[in-house]
């Protein structure tokens, strides 16, 4: 018996995978039900590991009812808001690194010219930009969007580029060779063969643009996922807190897979076995 | 037999570093011309020369009589080794994309009735490699063989002056080796094309080739390895032992349908061998 890939225990794991990589969260949330139920039982007040009744009572008023203050269902608002604006960070994002990367990576000219002015901007910490972007946007919704892509887009344009200025030497010989111009070669070659590998950069920066996200919104809103958690956080409301977070998980995750199942279709030829 | 492409003292330079010298080669249409030589010697270089990837920093290149320019340009078609295929389209996909750059400057790409006629000539080029039931494969899902299968369908479509392959079947197993030198060989005759082909492997320089080119350092300075360049050393024409190969299939035939109608007229059994 072995555990690596190939070997007996792969039928099983293949029909089971789904069920086995539940087992470790499972197992983090039995842990926490345990650790909770014990400090409850000692203290009946306890704040900090809130019991799941206490947490969908909590949640019950922002889901189900609306807030007496703006009217609005908080929940749902918090998530439209904090959506909106992580969807258009993404989509300016993505844009900017297919359109720069692309022509980084297929014009030398180009490189030489911009290369290190993308690499310049990439090493600035964004957090320390957010001050500017709060003076020249104002607090509005234009900095909460700009901070993700000033955090996320140097590094998808310069993983594209690499990427492209990477591709065989060879490959672009035999395009020129059945007669394409830089044009088509940019059209037909470079720009299919970065998508699957702009996506890939998507899925990691996912991580970093949730990150600029709720701390945007943490310094400067009045609805969004961030913006409540830092809100709650003055009254201890672990039972608000706790079930926030793991709803930011549950999207984060959910816009992972969409991402990874539209490429495995889209762009069979990427992913090897999976067609 | 007109020289198809000429070279006329050809140097290659990059720096102090002397890699061609002295190369005067003429390639008459329809030759099929192997270059073997040692690694180091230029061989690669003299494939890039021809291909329009590098200028010589002396002397000249002309095809059909016209100076070459330093660009890769439809007239030569090239297979490598390796990577010679798009990933990212299908079998008919890489076939139509030389038909589309044509067609279509703008999108690249042909619609309806005009992609129909491409997609029929392209398949028409995919059976001569025997490749006619794979359209819809990607080169992920093919063996090496099929996809240099591919490449060589991919090139041929241009209906290049010359094609080039670059060591083509080097990572190949011996058996499908075989397949391919049938398979070019009478891609060859059926289309007479002129092939420069760079290989490592002698027997087959040898065996495809109707000539072959031995690419060396004819000088060499211990001192400074890199004073001399390479140039042909070893210009060797395979033209009479082809002929000659030739003949003598023919003459077998000859003399078997001889023998059989004598058989047939007689209707005795003949020894050829003792009323010889």
């Amino acid at each position: 018996m072995s555990w690596l890939k190939g070997q007996s225990w792969q039928g099983y794991v293949k029909g089971n995978k789904a069920l086995l990589g539940l087992l470790p969260i499972i197992a983090l949330a039995l842990l926490y039900l345990v650790v909770a139920a014990d400090r409850n039982a000692i203290n009946p007040n306890e704040k900090i590991l809130p019991l799941p009744s206490a947490m969908v009572e909590a949640m019950w008023g922002l889901v189900f009812e609306r807030d007496q203050l703006s009217g609005r269902y908080l929940f749902w608002s918090d998530t439209m808001a904090s959506l909106q604006r992580l969807g258009l960070g993404l989509l300016i994002s993505t844009l900017a690194a297919l359109i720069v990367g692309l022509l980084l990576g297929v014009l030398p000219t180009f490189r030489a010219t911009f290369g290190m002015t993308v690499t310049s901007v990439a090493v600035i910490p964004p957090i320390a930009l957010l001050p500017i972007l709060f003076i020249v946007f104002g607090l509005g919704e234009t900095a909460k969007v700009a901070l993700i892509v000033v955090g996320i887009a140097p590094f998808m344009v310069r993983d594209l580029a690499a990427y492209i200025a990477a591709l065989p030497r060879e490959q672009i010989v035999k395009a020129q060779t059945l007669g394409a111009s830089t044009w088509q070669l940019m059209l037909r070659f470079a720009l299919p063969q970065a998508m699957p590998r702009l996506i890939q950069a998507l899925r990691l920066s996912l991580g970093p643009a949730w990150v600029f996200l709720i701390s945007a919104e943490a310094i400067a809103s009045d609805v969004g996922l961030g913006y409540r958690i830092f809100l709650v956080r003055r009254y201890l409301a672990m039972d608000v807190i706790l079930p926030y977070v793991a709803w930011i998980a549950i999207l984060a995750a959910t816009i992972d897979w969409l991402l990874a199942a539209g490429s495995r279709r889209l762009y069979p030829w990427a992913h090897g076995s999976g067609h | 037999m007109s020289a198809a492409l000429s070279l006329r003292n050809v140097w290659v330079e990059y720096g102090d570093k002397i890699v061609l010298e002295r190369v005067n080669l003429e390639i008459e249409e329809g030759a099929f011309v192997s270059v073997v030589g040692p690694s180091g010697a230029g061989k690669s270089s003299l494939l890039r020369l021809v291909l329009g990837q590098d200028a010589p920093s002396r002397g000249t290149i002309t095809l059909d009589g016209e100076p070459l320019k330093a660009q890769c340009t439809p007239e030569r078609g090239v297979v490598f080794q390796r990577y010679s295929v798009f990933a990212h389209l299908t079998v008919l996909g890489n076939t139509i994309f030389g038909l589309e750059c044509e067609q279509a400057p703008l999108t690249g790409r042909l619609f309806g009735a005009r992609r129909r006629a491409a997609a029929e000539v392209a398949h028409e080029m995919l059976e001569a490699v025997g490749l006619g039931d794979a359209l819809d494969l990607y080169p992920a899902q093919m063996s090496g063989g099929m996809q240099q299968r591919l490449a060589i369908a991919q090139a041929l479509i241009k209906r290049p002056r010359i094609l080039l392959l670059d060591e083509p079947f080097g990572a190949l197993d011996p058996g499908i080796r075989a397949d391919m030198h049938t398979l070019i060989t009478r891609l060859w005759r059926e289309r007479s094309l002129t092939i420069l082909m760079v290989t490592h492997d002698i027997q087959e320089a040898f065996s495809l080739g109707t000539r072959v080119l031995t690419l060396d350092k004819s000088r060499v300075d211990p001192h400074a390895p890199n004073r001399f360049g390479a140039t042909v050393v070893y210009d060797l024409s395979l033209e009479r032992r082809l002929a000659r190969e030739a003949e003598l299939a023919s003459a077998v035939q000859v003399d078997e349908t001889q023998a059989r109608e004598l058989i047939s007229d007689s209707s005795i059994t003949i020894d050829t061998i003792s009323n010889k």
